[in-house]
């Protein structure tokens, strides 16, 4: 079986300034898979080269085993795509709007009428059906945008940011109907997001930052991947705090928004000595176990979510 | 669902067949919107009766023929083909703007990752926003018919109706092509009113373009054929005198239709490679 969508060595320029650099990942079937990175980093223009939107320049997408640039058409059948900003037409009904759906992915209009009813009946919209697109709430569009992408039996599913405007009972909502759909159908779901907390409900993740690929794998894996805790410590002097770290755990500490960090090892004997003495140059300290911002910080030296400062001068941390 | 569809390459009939069913149901859908959109109905329904009205009675007086047929011709009789025209051209390329409204809906992408040709998606436009410009066509051709005293055959009248459509179309591929580039409904705006309100004056609707540098323009202008041969359509059983002031300074028939014809296939053209260029289906 080949892969839900195989990406090799991927690059892709804009006229002034590089948008990826060699990214290369492999997503199986069934995989619920994330892009997630800060704005800028990449992730749609990545989405945009999957989907068929952009021509490829440099290296190659397969989707389900067919090559994105030699047989797009293929590819589109693969494919069912759910756009950042919403695709109904509003004064088109639901029902209009899903039929139309139809059409473009050559559905006869027997086929497309029972699928829509069984879509319609499946995602609780049936009663909406005669209702024209511009009067549902944002969660119920986003429900029927991914019902109608469903109507051509899709295997992989590519959502970019779908919680964008969505409030947090309309998102808790959408993500149990993308599993539904993922363990009753077999599709693989593959997202984009800016918020990390979404990309840990994937099987797996890819960080993208600055167009490069600095981290893939389970969000599970790439937490332990940096130990079992974080000590991070904000200093009243800079150098004295960074000087008594190093001494008590040999590694220099990483250096954040004006706080410092070290990543400790499964052994807690440093952690406890360090604790036991007096620290006058510290004014707060706080250990944690490593989450996705922290792996996204060891990778890049940079906070994932930076600190912008609400006043000027208020902050004087590093970016 | 989620099943493995066929991997096999599409027929090309199959893909031809898509084709013309996607590019049916786009056009569908252009006549749905303008259905649903209560104000576009009602200027379309109210339009000629303004026009009518305007170059009835308002421009009358002050209006004067050359030549001794004049006694003849009311203005409304002058005016009417180009009127007629004007109604049409201006319905055509406002049916483009939606394809800005598309871009910013996200709609537009939606149908570009449909695995569809893309001259597909382009017939849809083309064909939707040609029957609605004739929908705004046809009210004022009846007005006028019924009001004016000109008096054409059942052969003219469809011979007038098939003309429009062509004209229609051409003018909808024309504003498509404008249109696929724009990122704003203003910026649209102001090009077309550069652009047509020239091109129409110039095309012999308002005034014989006979003399003067204005006649290159006329020359170049494509509305002045399509006017040409919507003008001989209507006096084709008219008296020689009527006639020829009524076509003066016009290209011949055959000219005409043939530049039509060359100018609405390379505007379908022009629309078809401007959308196979660019994919991305968002704001530029």
């Amino acid at each position: 079986m080949p892969s839900a969508i195989d990406i090799r060595d991927v690059s892709h320029s804009f006229a002034s300034r590089r948008a990826l650099y060699n990214v290369s990942v492999e997503i199986q079937p069934g995989e619920r898979f994330a892009f997630v990175g800060p704005n800028g980093s990449g992730k749609t223009t990545l989405f945009r080269l999957i989907s068929t939107l952009f021509p490829l320049s440099a290296g190659e997408i397969d989707i389900c085993g067919d090559s994105v640039a030699a047989t797009p058409s293929l590819v589109r059948q693969h494919l069912g795509v759910v756009f950042q900003s919403p695709c109904l037409d509003r004064f088109l009904t639901v029902r209009e709007n899903i039929e139309l759906e139809g059409s473009l992915f050559g559905l006869s209009g027997a086929t497309c009428r029972s699928q829509t009813a069984l879509l319609a009946d499946r995602f609780g919209f049936t009663d909406r059906l005669s209702d024209l697109a511009a009067k549902l709430s944002g969660g119920m569009r986003r429900r029927v945008e991914i019902a109608k992408t469903l109507l051509h039996s899709p295997e992989v599913i590519l959502l970019d940011e779908p919680t964008g405007p969505l409030d947090p009972s309309a998102r808790r909502a959408l993500w149990e109907l993308l599993d539904c759909v993922r363990r009753q159908d077999g599709v693989t779901v593959v997202f984009t997001t800016h918020l990390l907390e979404e990309a840990e409900q994937a099987d797996r993740v890819a960080i993208l930052d600055e167009g490069r690929l600095i981290a893939c794998d389970s969000p599970a894996a790439l937490r332990s991947s940096l130990g079992s805790d974080i000590l991070s410590v904000r200093p009243l002097d800079v150098a004295a705090a960074t000087q008594s770290l190093h001494e008590a755990f040999g590694i220099l500490p990483q250096s954040v928004d004006g706080s410092l960090r070290v990543t400790l090892s499964a052994d807690r004997n440093a952690l406890a000595r360090y604790m036991q003495k007096p620290h006058p140059e510290v004014a707060s300290l706080s250990v944690a176990s490593p989450t996705l911002e922290d792996v996204f910080l060891d990778r890049t030296g940079r906070c994932f979510t930076p600190v912008e400062p609400l006043v000027k001068g208020a902050s004087h941390g590093h970016r | 669902m989620g099943t493995a569809s066929p991997s096999t390459r599409l027929s090309c009939a199959t893909h031809c067949g898509r084709g013309i069913q996607a590019a049916a149901a786009l056009a569908w859908r252009e006549w749905i919107r303008f259905v649903r959109q209560r104000n576009r109905v009602i200027g379309a329904a109210v339009q000629p009766v303004v026009f009518w009205l305007l170059f009835g009675a308002g421009l009358g007086p002050s209006f004067s023929l050359p030549g001794e047929a004049t006694a003849d011709v009311s203005y409304f009789q002058y005016f009417f083909p180009g009127t007629l025209l004007l109604i049409l051209l201006f319905a055509a390329i406002f049916t483009t703007i939606s394809i800005i409204e598309d871009r910013r809906e996200g709609f537009l992408q939606s149908v570009l990752v449909a695995p569809l040709p893309r001259w597909s998606m382009v017939a849809g436009k083309l064909l939707g926003g040609t029957m609605i410009a004739l929908v705004h066509a046809i009210p004022f051709l009846v007005l006028g018919l019924v009001t004016s005293g000109i008096f054409i055959s059942v052969f003219q009248l469809f011979a007038v109706l098939l003309w429009l459509g062509l004209v229609g179309l051409q003018m909808v591929a024309l504003g498509f092509s404008l249109a696929w580039r724009m990122s704003s409904v203003q910026g649209f705006h102001a090009i077309m009113n550069l652009l047509l309100m020239p091109m129409w004056l110039l095309s012999g609707a308002f005034f014989p373009v006979t003399t003067g540098p204005l006649r290159f323009v006329a020359i170049i202008n494509p509305l002045s054929y399509s006017l040409s041969v919507l003008r001989r359509l209507f006096y084709l059983d008219a008296t020689p005198a009527i006639r020829d002031m009524m076509i003066a300074g016009l290209p011949t028939m055959t000219l005409s239709i043939c530049v039509t014809l060359i100018v609405t296939f390379l505007a379908c053209v022009m629309a078809w490679i401007l959308a196979k260029g660019r994919s991305t289906g968002e704001q530029p």
